[in-house]
């Protein structure tokens, strides 16, 4: 304890009321009540600290840190779960001297999507839920905090928490493929990508994740709305591209992959990000396709601030 | 300077005016803003911090704007909510810690700021266990600290005596006195029971379907009708002693009744009007030793506010609110809030 307990006389100025002299109750009560009241004469600092510092608060909680050992299980098991596998692929590069990563980032960020989405289905109404729920909002809207920056905050905390789950993998893979003396400038070319696609990935993920946690303040639903959002679509698209795929109506499978965001993410990194898609047959949607993933992309992160925002509109007071 | 002035506030909703033409100053100190449920407290409220645009009229807190320094006012101003609004997994320590840099607190002087406050309202050991298991007065005691946390020059508290038990309701008022009286901060604090709020104000605010009903200091309140009820016994001397004492003050000009509005079946009391300094209660005491008798009660004897408002709406009434069509706008302010 750095405010070791004053004695009364001590007093800061500009109180100046003689409560210093407290009736000698003798219940517990009183007792502190003798120590004098000091104002706050030091920095007040402005809304860039404050976004930071809601941003990190939320970021550390959606991973368990400053919160219960109970609360880190989930997330960190996850965690461990998501990375053992690019170790193994490292292993097995350095171990078989293969010219070439068997798995590209990005295609390990596709192929991972369902340990992504429980991560995601916990960590967003973790994040943004718990303070419509316990209608802490109104303490955050009563202070110099706008809406907007405290939607940024949450939306940005969730989209580092996923950037560093997709980006640590990653960087194993860049590390164990540096490792196996594979090519260093492909490689490094293959990891900016990879990066860029997880920051992509993360961005569009968590803010469908926010925009359903922020409507879904009662436990468990968001869980589940989260869930369903990223499984749901993802595989109706795979099963209706299936059987377009076997009429031989194979341009018709571009278009099917806009229907959810995880095959959306998949044309993208095809198209833009030279990595081979999950489609059937690998195919790469064309550039004018890809124009279209890309902008969908851009208007369902924009829908999703905008949903966001509008969410918090009436500030809960 | 007054630390929030309202000139011809309004708030209408498509379908229920919440404040209507609210002219009113609000002096430094411990102010309590009266009304039923639906009255437009929460409304006002929601102004002054700046998050409501008002729909008429204008209103300045600190001095500062609140349509165009919303943001500045936030940073000088504390608020209390009524309904419970603290997370159960996290300590009362770690939570305010987090919202006094919300406030833009520095980590180290959050965290100084947070166990000096916390101290100050009263929070102990349990300041380190998570707040769900904390009792209704922790958890309103932990509501006011995260309000006090930043230093604020004004707080507005909601009901901050709600769902307490009497105990914890004077205690909870005692701390709000504190607040002005010892940490120099002016209170703004809204509550429907007008009792709880003539011993802790300064000054009261009562508005009514968005009016404003009545504003003024507690003491003009309770002044017009402070009285004191005396009793005295017959001697031999006088055999109707509290006849005796009744001439005898009349005759000192002072103004007495007999029977006393306060208990009119009892012809052997005495109503006095009183003023504030106690000169009267010497005179009485004086006189009632100069008679000889003796004295079996001397007691102050105020009106509760409340009893000056039935009189007040009964004099007035058509012309302030009325009273059919009240009830029938706080429902309505009330339904919409749902």
């Amino acid at each position: 304890m750095n405010t070791p307990h004053t004695p009364p006389d001590a007093r800061a100025a500009g109180t100046g009321a003689p409560a210093g002299v407290a009736p000698g109750t003798g219940d517990s009560a009183a007792s502190i009540h003798d120590i004098g009241y000091r104002n706050y004469t030091g920095q007040r600092l402005g809304g860039g600290y404050i976004l930071r510092s809601l941003l990190v608060q939320t970021l550390r909680g959606v991973y368990g840190l400053g919160r219960s050992a109970k609360s880190k299980v989930l997330p960190m098991c996850l965690f461990a779960v998501m990375v053992l596998p690019a170790a193994i692929v490292v292993a097995v590069t350095v171990v078989t001297k293969t010219s070439d990563l068997p798995l590209s980032q990005s295609e390990y960020v596709l192929t991972m999507q369902p340990v992504i989405g429980i991560f995601l289905a916990a960590a967003a109404p973790q994040a943004i839920s718990l303070d419509l729920r316990h209608r802490t909002t109104p303490l955050y809207f009563s202070r110099p905090l706008e809406r907007s920056e405290y939607v940024t905050a949450k939306y940005g905390a969730l989209a580092a928490a996923l950037f560093v789950f997709t980006a640590v993998p990653a960087v194993v893979l860049y590390a164990g493929a540096l490792l196996a003396k594979l090519d260093f400038a492909d490689q490094t070319g293959n990891f900016a990508l990879g990066l860029v696609m997880c920051a992509l990935f993360s961005v569009l993920h968590a803010g469908i994740a926010a925009a359903i946690a922020a409507h879904t303040p009662r436990r468990g639903f968001g869980v589940a709305g989260v869930i369903v959002a990223f499984t749901v679509p993802y595989f109706l698209v795979s099963a209706l591209q299936g059987i377009a795929w076997d009429q031989d109506a194979l341009g018709v499978t571009g278009w099917i992959g806009l229907a959810s965001p995880g095959s959306l993410m998949d044309g993208v990194q095809a198209t833009f990000l030279g990595g081979e898609s999950t489609f059937p047959g690998s195919r790469t949607p064309p550039l004018g396709e890809g124009a279209v993933y890309l902008l969908l992309t851009a208007a369902l992160i924009a829908g999703s601030y905008f949903l966001l925002l509008r969410r918090y509109r009436k500030a809960g007071l | 300077m007054n630390v929030i002035a309202t000139d011809g506030l309004g708030k209408r909703f498509p379908e229920v005016t919440a404040l209507d033409r609210l002219t009113v100053g609000i002096a430094p100190g411990v102010t309590g803003l009266v009304g039923a449920n639906g009255a437009g407290k929460s409304t006002l409220i929601k102004i002054l911090l700046g998050l409501s645009p008002a729909t008429a009229g204008s209103a300045t807190v600190l001095g500062l704007d609140v349509a165009r320094e919303g943001r500045a006012i936030r940073e000088r101003v504390g608020y209390m909510p009524e309904h419970d609004c603290l997370p159960p997994d996290v300590t009362a320590t770690e939570f305010v810690v987090h919202l006094a840099r919300m406030s833009g607190l520095p980590p180290d002087d959050a965290r100084e700021r947070t166990a000096d406050i916390l101290r100050h309202v009263g929070l102990h050991e349990e300041r380190y266990r998570a707040m769900g298991g904390y009792s209704t007065g922790m958890k309103q005691r932990v509501k006011l600290a995260q309000a006090l946390v930043h230093d604020p020059q004004l707080v507005l508290l909601d009901e901050p005596t709600n769902g307490l038990d009497p105990v914890g309701r004077d205690e909870m008022l005692a701390l709000i006195r504190r607040v002005h009286a010892e940490f120099g901060i002016s209170v703004l604090v809204t509550s429907h029971l007008l009792g709880e709020l003539e011993r802790t104000c300064d000054q009261i605010v009562v508005i009514d379907g968005g009016q404003l009903l009545r504003a003024s200091a507690t003491r003009e309140f309770t002044r017009e009708a402070a009285a004191l009820t005396v009793e005295v016994t017959d001697t031999d001397a006088h055999p109707d002693g509290t006849e005796a004492l009744h001439t005898a003050l009349g005759a000192a000009g002072l103004s007495v009744t007999r029977g006393g509005s306060s208990a009119p079946g009892s012809p052997r009391l005495l109503t006095v009007e009183a003023d504030a300094e106690g000169a009267v209660h010497d005179t009485v005491r004086d006189t009632v030793a100069e008679l000889g008798l003796g004295l079996v009660r001397m007691e102050q004897r105020r009106h509760r506010i409340s009893e000056v408002f039935t009189e007040g709406d009964a004099a007035e009434g058509t012309d302030a609110v009325p009273p059919q069509n009240a009830p029938a706008t706080t429902e309505t302010a009330a339904g919409r809030r749902r």
